[in-house]
């Protein structure tokens, strides 16, 4: 069943990504993890479905914020980047997913690994734990091109600054910042042992990015003895014709 | 009706210009086909009926074109990679081709002797049933009526199969007359894995599902039975010109 | 990224798609592959989009669980690749 939302604020993330904040005034409500479809039409009733991930928490304004990231050859993101203004409206299907989801009442120690514009879930998920007040501890690995490409960067260095219990790392395959103590690279075995919970904390892992990231860091997370029953997964990729 | 054009604002943006007819600003403003109950969809209340909302300035990824298309289709520049599953990779010693009644293979080649066959260049236009269609595309490959010298049958259908396990049927006839080839370069280049090498199937008088990716045989049938896509909602036959997308029209 | 080219997703990109025709979110659904009996949770197996339908694989063997196609008014579904899919009926769509 589709909502029409209207959108009611927008804010660049970096130099290619935009959140995009929609009131839908029958919104029932969403789960951190969770996901929209969003359906544009043109005039002559031509039209193309997206997936996107909440990256707010649940709250009960009946507002919804979406991250897009405009992919190079994309057909729906450069126009929910570059053309959709305030005072437009979207039509939505959702809240999507049950599996891929932290709900506050979970106690476990989690783990959140974002590979890309695979953050905006997880972020979700934080905003979600900050705004239930909950203590879990959360620890995030976060990679990412450069840093540039960074979402979220200011309330991400608050929130690890003012919680002992949220702890972040990034990692950076193609350009790091000056006297970054590891050299610009794919994420590796090193890397997941280093900056993620021991197995032996039985945490619930939280993976998302492009698919071949998920792959990888769910490779070595099962390599570094998780149970590949505790590790969750959720695979971004372009959803348009391939070219 | 005045055409009123934009150019488009950045140079990121897709190069053709948006473009809205007068109609359509009415019906993005007023919304009159919808009727009263737009004014609550407008401000965000539910979409309980079947008309979609208009997105402003949202045309996707198509372009106008002069040329003449299919019904329903558009043209694309790109070559869109379209798949139902893994890419096989098949090594060119394991690769092989065959016709079989079902029982016995009738004839059978290796990547070398299929390879030694007369080959020819054709340039074919490509119609997907997803509604993007390519024009002008070059092809070399083995006719099937190179493969079929020789081979005398009474099937009236066969179905193709690929490596992986995908299927799809067609007449034996659409296959003869010049109308088909078993396709390894494209464009000049070898055909790349993600567009069906080592080699394909190519039908382009057919919705492009019919040209089978990874092809390594096909079998002949006494009757037409439904393939991969074909049983489940998508046409027996699959005309582009006659917009057969799915069974039933 | 790594070099090799994964053209699949997930099931929770075809949950939408699902939720048209599912009461009970698919994504936390139980799957068994009726080729090699390899359970896995919907959410979890290979999903291929871009092309006439959707397509779901079993992880473990390839073979196809579920096919999905729109037909103008209708949806065409094939689940003979699943042994079953399992639901919790304490959860729902949202």
């Amino acid at each position: 069943m589709w909502r029409v939302g209207t959108v009611v604020a927008l804010r660049d993330e970096t130099a290619t990504a935009r959140t995009i904040t929609l009131e839908v005034r029958d919104w029932p409500g969403h789960v951190a993890g969770q996901h929209v479809d969003v359906r544009l039409t043109a005039t002559d009733g031509y039209s193309a479905v997206r997936s996107y991930s909440i990256a707010s928490a649940p709250n009960s304004e009946k507002r919804v914020e979406l991250t897009v990231e405009r992919l190079p050859k994309g057909e729906v993101s450069p126009y929910l980047t570059q053309e959709v203004a305030v005072g437009d409206h979207l039509e939505l299907r959702g809240p999507i997913g049950g599996w891929f989801v932290w709900r506050a009442q979970q106690t476990e120690p989690i783990q959140l690994i974002a590979g890309g514009s695979g953050i905006v879930p997880l972020m979700a998920m934080i905003r979600s734990r900050v705004s239930a007040g909950s203590a879990v501890p959360f620890r995030l690995l976060y990679s990412v091109r450069e840093p540039g490409a960074v979402f979220y960067r200011d309330e991400l260095e608050v929130l690890a600054h003012r919680d002992d219990s949220v702890s972040i790392d990034y990692a950076y395959t193609r350009a790091a910042p000056k006297d970054w103590p590891r050299r610009p690279g794919r994420i590796d075995a090193a890397l997941i042992a280093n900056t993620t919970w021991p197995s032996n904390l039985v945490p619930t892992f939280y993976v998302c990015g492009p698919t071949s990231f998920v792959e990888s860091a769910s490779d070595f997370l099962s390599a570094a003895g998780n149970n590949p029953d505790r590790i969750k997964t959720e695979r971004f990729g372009p959803t348009g014709d391939r070219k | 009706m005045s055409l009123w054009c934009q150019p488009a604002r950045s140079r990121l943006r897709p190069r053709h210009a948006v473009c809205y007819g007068r109609a359509d600003l009415v019906a993005i403003k007023l919304n009159p086909l919808i009727g009263a109950k737009s004014a609550a969809a407008m401000e965000g209340g539910s979409s309980n009926f079947a008309m979609p909302t208009i997105s402003r300035g949202f045309s996707g990824r198509r372009n106008a074109a002069d040329v003449k298309l299919p019904p329903g289709q558009y043209l694309t520049t790109d070559f869109p990679v379209l798949s139902a599953g893994p890419t096989p990779h098949v090594p060119l010693d394991k690769w092989e081709f065959t016709i079989s009644d079902g029982a016995n293979v009738l004839r059978r080649w290796d990547w070398k002797s299929f390879r030694e066959l007369p080959s020819e260049t054709a340039t074919v236009d490509l119609h997907c049933v997803t509604r993007w269609s390519k024009l002008g595309t070059t092809w070399e490959g083995v006719s099937l009526d190179t493969l079929f010298a020789d081979l005398n049958t009474d099937a009236s259908h066969v179905m193709a199969h690929s490596y992986g396990d995908y299927t799809t049927n067609l007449p034996l006839n659409d296959l003869r007359n010049k109308q088909a080839w078993i396709a390894f370069r494209f464009n000049g280049e070898d055909l790349a894995p993600e567009h069906g090498g080592p080699a394909r199937l190519l039908v382009p008088h057919l919705y492009l599902w019919k040209s089978a990716k990874w092809v390594r045989g096909i079998t002949l049938m006494r009757s037409d039975k439904p393939g991969f896509w074909e049983s489940l909602g998508y046409h027996i036959y699959g005309d582009p010109w006659r917009e057969q997308r799915y069974s039933g029209e | 990224m790594s070099s090799q080219t994964y053209n699949y997703l997930d099931g929770n990109a075809a949950a939408g798609e699902l939720s048209k025709i599912f009461a009970i979110d698919v994504t936390a659904a139980e799957a068994q592959c009726a080729h090699c009996g390899a359970t896995k949770r919907f959410a979890e197996t290979h999903l291929y989009m871009h092309g006439p339908g959707v397509v779901a694989r079993c992880v473990a063997c390839q073979h196809v669980l579920l096919r999905l196609v729109n037909v103008r008014q209708r949806v065409f579904l094939d689940v003979r690749g699943m042994t079953y899919l399992s639901f919790d009926t304490t959860q729902v769509q949202a």
